[in-house]
Parts: C-alpha cells; structure tokens; sequence
C-alpha cells in the first residue's frame, strides 16, 4: 500500500478518525482534570458522534469505494446505518450524562467508553474482510462488557457484566472458529474472493457460514442465543440498557446483512433455512417469554429479540428489498425504543430510575402527558397501523411474502400479536390500574425532551419522512449490493 | 523421517499436557501442564515453518499469560475443589459438544484429504521466501494498518475499563502530595526551642 492509497483510505474513514481522535484526546483531558471534566466530555462526545454521523451521511460515495487493501469498504449503505447509529448513541449518552449526574456518580469514562463503542460498531458495519469484521465486533463488546458493570458496588450491574462478558467471549470463538473455517475453505479473508468460492459451496464452507451466523446472532441477541440478553438489560444501569438496545443493534443487523448478501450471496439456499429458523424462534421466544415478565427492562429486553426477529425475517429474503427492509424497521424501532427507555428514566421512583410495570399504574390520572407518550411509543412498538412501527413491520412481511417465505411471516403475525399483547398489559397498567399512592415524580429535563423526541419520531411526520426514509434506505441498498 | 519422529513425539506430548491441564488436582500442576502445552505448541509451529509464530506463543502465552495465570492461582484464595463441584452434572453437554468439535475435526481432515481446502493464497506464500518476521514486518503497517491501529483501541479499552471498574479512591490512605511538600515553610515544620541546660523541656 502506497502513500496515496493511505491517503486515499483516510479521506474517506474521516468519522472514525473524529471518534478515535476525541477518545484519545478526552483520555487525556480526563486524566489531567479528573471528574470535574465529566460535564465537558460530555458535551464533546455528544457533539463528536453527531458530527460523525453528518459526516458519514455527506461524505457518502456513489460506487463502494475499498479502502485499507479492501479491509473495508464504504458504501451508502454503511453510511446510513452509521448515521443511525451515531444518533442513537448520542441520545443513549445524554440519557446516561443526565442519570449519573443526578445519581452523583461522575465518571469521564463514561463517555469515551460510549464513543468507543460506536467506532466500533462503524468499523463492524464497514468491514469488508473477515478481520477488520472481528476487530469491530471486539472492540464494540470489549466497550459494552465494561459498560454494563458500570455500577460496580452494585451486585446485579456486576453480574450483568461479568455474564455478558463470559458469554460474548464464547460466541466471539464461534465467530473466530466460523472464520477460520470460511478462510480455510475459501482461501481468503476477502469478502469479494469468499464470495467467488461461495458460488460452489462445500460442506467446509457451510460449517464455517454456520457457526459465523451462530457468532452473528449472539450479537445481535436473536434466540435461540438471547439468553444474555435479558439479564444483561436488567442489571446493566437503565441509560446502558438503552444503548444496548439501540445503536449496537443497527450494528449487527448492518453486519449481518453484509455477510448474507456479499460474502455468501451464492449460498442463499443453505443461509436462507439458517435466517428462518433464527428468525422464527427469536420472534416466538420475544413474544412468549415477555408475557410473563414484571420488569420494565426484562420486557423491553425480549421486545428486542423479538424485533431482532422480524429483522432476520426481511433478511431471509435474500433479496435487495429485504436488506431495505431491514434497514427500515431498524431505523423505524430505535426511537420508540430510545423514547420508551427516556420515559422510565423521566419518571423517577425514590430517586431511581422506575424499573417495574407496577410503578406504571395510575400514571394515566397523575402524569397524563407521560402515560400519552408511553402510550404513543408502545403502539409504535406493537405496529399499530398509523404509527412508524406499523410500517417497519410492513416492509419486513412484504419483503418476506415477495421471497415466498409464507410459513415464516405466519409465524411472524402470530408473534406480532402475541407481542402487541404485553404492549397492552403495559399500557392498560398505565391507564386503567388504580393510582397507587407511589411517590413516582417526574422530571423534566433531558430524558423527558427525548421521550418526546422519539414519540414524535413514531409519527411518520406526514409519511414525508417515511417516504424519505424509504427513499434513502433504497438508494443506499441500490448502490451497494 | 526425523521430521516425522519430531511431530509425533511432540503430539503426543501435547496431547498428554493438555490432559494433564484438565485432569490434574492440584492447580499450579494444571498451569505448569498449561506451560507444557504451550511449548510444545511452540514446536509443532517450528516443524511447519512458522517460527516466528513459534516465538510469539512462547514470549506471549508462557512469558506472560501462563505466568499470570500462576500468579492468580497462587495468590488468589479460589476454591478449586469446590468450582469441580458441577462436573460431572455438565459432563453430557461437554461430552456432546466435544463430540461435534471432534466431528467437525474429523470433517477438515476427510476435505484436506480430498484436496477439497484450498492452498494458501499464492501472495503469501511468496512473503514467505523471506524470513517470518520479514514477512510479518512488511505488512504490519502497510496492508494491515488499519487492524493494527484497532488493535491498539482494543488494547486501550481493556485497560480504561479495568481502571474504571477497579480503581478506588480510598478515604484514610495517607499519600504524597507534592505541592502541599513544596509548598510548606520553615515556620510550619521547625520551631526553635532555647532549653536551658539539666531541666529539658518539662
């Protein structure tokens, strides 16, 4: 690689430089200023990610351009998805500045931590070579292993850490043991030159294709590897619970529709009955599994799988319309997600975050503005036909019924239902339970703006915005696969 | 034929260590196993021309690794005897996913007998005309420059992270403040006292 190639690759990762440059710099502004520079890194990092993820969405090319002798490769698509990302982290920051502040537990990690974190995730949704996609997947985990025990005096942040931490190391040897098989089949990390020995396929390749989904899917928390996912929801701090199920989910999903699409589009047949049964489990796990739960967090943890699910269900098309499709439900869940998260953070029950669905009731007759939110991101959630969600759901079923995939969007409607059900027990808690006299108090501040934010954003502004959307996510997948 | 003789003498060895890692009672005996192994490993990465490879797995994992781990067993109070506790109750998945492991084994073999694995890409094995390490050096910064730097980040998270999860800051521990130190005067430390001579300072 000459010197202009070098050059030429750095001009176009200009976001992921902005990110490494602000966490080697607020490391030191850190050290020197302590604690009391907590505030400003926040501020910056905030700041940092929303520029990158501008950036990202300006400096797009028209044609894939590889960079790094191919290790990555940028395209629409990535920029996109990067752009999304960028902006749910930074909402997720805020959320987190504002409850370790109120909480009086002032770390300036938290924020480098955070924006480490998404470079890592843009890594993982640019990589074009096996270990530039391994390298982005550890250091997005490394980040979220440490911010889940971020409460360290507290016994259940500490085991949600230390389980996420055991667990993704086992599905990160899956991922390495798949790798190793793909690149031992294939000869090559290259996505390009895999996809060309992908055309003809052995049964070497098919093991490796396997247990790379296999690694895929812990990360992204489809069942039937979601085990962690609830757990790690529920001890990690509230605003780390958001992060987890927004920014790094976009991630994974970019990734896996990379690797579906790029390196292994000549074995659509052998992923395509992988894809369905991923995705069917984790819809019926997500749907069934979170009728039971009490915990605001565990809920939200399995409505994740379960959403996680129909995302796998556009997937599994294998066609340019399911990446689309992918991408829309993903953009169209992260507000209501954000939104439902800032409204638990909004509403506040001695001091803490509330966690349970009990400390919902009578929230319609005290705080009706909140129980209208809530209601508004829930519907949102459930797919309910006005609101963004209902669309999100739209494009994965039309995508998955135009593959012919009618078993799997059966299953898929059936777990839609069963999901709206919890959506509703959640919000007839809200309106119709007697008014317990809690001492939930509400606050105004960031997460509140936020809640707004994303139950505006459920709103399809007009469809415009929608139709934006859709405009956007076609043109990015157009110009890419 | 004395190639030969090598690998399977360290094989088996291998082999026998990496037994010994899991079967041993005594857990400093499992880490000096571990040591075995990984020298051994060491060998066989010689025998098919990899040694700097080779280097790396004895300066890394024995130098470092191996030694850590003999530090956490020795000064850490871990109850071993109890942590076997569940052993035999996980022994049927273990012995299941040993078994697909092994299939999977199984499975490269019958496709590198085939000649269905294809050979190392022809850049690289060009690369190794020359040294390992030359081999190594000439694209650490050029064709991998970008996962190497991302390396470095992996690095640097682990490290902010085991400080944020670790680090206290203690109330009661005396340290050294260096401009209180400068900043003290004569009169604060030193006080000129006239005794007059056989009644002391009473």
């Amino acid at each position: 690689m000459t010197s202009e190639d070098l050059l030429f690759s750095l001009s176009w990762v200009q976001p992921e430089l902005l990110l490494a440059g602000f966490v080697l710099l607020g490391t030191l502004v850190g050290a020197l200023f302590g604690a009391r520079s907590t505030r400003l890194l926040n501020v910056v990092a905030t700041a940092a990610l929303f520029a990158a993820g501008v950036m990202a969405l300006m400096h797009r090319p028209e044609a894939p351009q590889d960079i790094f002798a191919g290790a990555m490769s940028i395209d629409a698509f990535g920029a996109f998805a990067k752009a999304v990302i960028a902006f749910a982290a930074a909402a997720t920051l805020l959320l987190g500045a504002e409850h370790f502040h109120r909480l009086q537990d002032q770390q300036f990690e938290f924020p480098l931590i955070t924006v480490t974190a998404v470079l890592g995730m843009f890594v993982m949704v640019s990589a074009n070579d096996l270990i530039a996609l391994y390298v982005g997947v550890e250091l997005q985990s490394l980040a979220a292993y440490v911010l889940a025990a971020w409460r360290r005096d507290d016994a259940r942040s500490s085991e949600a850490g230390l389980k996420y931490f055991v667990l993704g190391a086992l599905s990160s040897g899956l991922l390495l043991f798949g790798c190793s098989y793909v690149y031992g089949f294939s000869g090559s990390v290259q996505f390009d030159t895999i996809a060309a020995a992908a055309v003809e396929p052995g049964v070497g390749l098919m093991f490796g294709l396997v247990m790379v989904l296999a690694g895929l899917a812990f990360k992204m928390g489809a069942a039937p590897f979601h085990m962690w996912t609830p757990d790690v929801y529920e001890g990690a701090p509230t605003p780390v619970a958001a992060l987890f199920a927004a920014a790094p989910k976009v991630a994974a999903v970019v990734l896996m529709a990379r690797m579906l699409y790029e390196p292994f589009a000549g074995m659509e047949h052998e992923w395509r009955q992988v894809i369905a049964v991923l995705a069917g489990a984790s819809m019926l796990v997500g749907a069934f599994a979170g009728l039971v739960q009490t915990n605001l967090k565990r809920l939200m943890a399995y409505s994740s799988i379960a959403n996680m699910g129909f995302v796998l269900m556009a997937l599994a098309a294998g066609s340019p319309e399911g990446a689309q499709a992918a991408l829309i439900y993903i953009a169209v869940y992260l507000p209501a997600t954000i939104g439902v998260f800032a409204v638990m953070m909004a509403l506040r029950h001695q001091g803490q975050a509330i966690e349970t669905i009990g400390d919902l009731a009578g929230i319609g007759q005290r705080h009706v503005g909140f129980a209208a939110l809530l209601t508004i991101l829930f519907f949102s959630l459930a797919g309910i036909p006005p609101l963004a969600g209902f669309w999100g759901k739209f494009e994965a079923f039309r995508a998955s019924l135009g593959a012919g995939l009618v078993p799997l969007a059966v299953v898929g409607a059936i777990a839609a239902v069963v999901a709206a059900g919890y959506y509703l027990r959640v919000l007839a808690t809200v309106w119709f339970s007697p008014s317990a006299p809690s001492d939930v108090r509400p606050s105004s501040g960031v997460s509140a703006v936020l809640a707004v934010v994303g139950a505006a954003l459920c709103f399809p502004l007009l469809l415009v915005f929608m139709a934006g959307l859709e405009h956007a996510a076609d043109a990015a997948v157009r110009a890419s696969f | 034929m004395l190639a030969g003789m090598a690998f399977y003498t360290l094989a088996a060895v291998a082999v026998v260590a990496a037994l010994g890692v899991v079967s041993s009672r005594n857990p400093v005996h499992s880490v000096l196993f571990l040591i075995l192994t990984f020298f051994t490993a060491a060998g066989l990465f010689v025998l098919i021309g990899a040694e700097f490879l080779a280097m790396l797995l004895v300066v890394v994992y024995v130098g470092a690794v191996a030694v850590l781990f003999l530090f956490v067993v020795m000064m850490l109070d871990v109850d071993f005897v109890e942590l076997r506790q569940g052993f035999l109750n996980y022994l049927p998945l273990g012995a299941l996913i040993a078994l697909v492991l092994l299939g999977q084994i199984g499975l490269v073999a019958s496709a590198v007998l085939q000649n269905q694995a294809v050979q190392l890409n022809p850049d690289a094995t060009a690369q190794l005309a020359a040294t390992n390490a030359e081999a190594v050096g000439s694209v650490l910064y050029t064709r991998y420059v970008l996962v190497f730097q991302l390396s470095g980040l992996v690095l640097f998270v682990a490290m902010i992270g085991a400080i944020v999860l670790t680090l206290r800051s203690r109330v009661g521990v005396k340290k050294q403040s260096v401009s209180r130190q400068v900043g003290r005067r004569r009169q604060d430390a030193v006080g000129l006292k006239d005794v007059r001579p056989g009644q002391g300072l009473g």
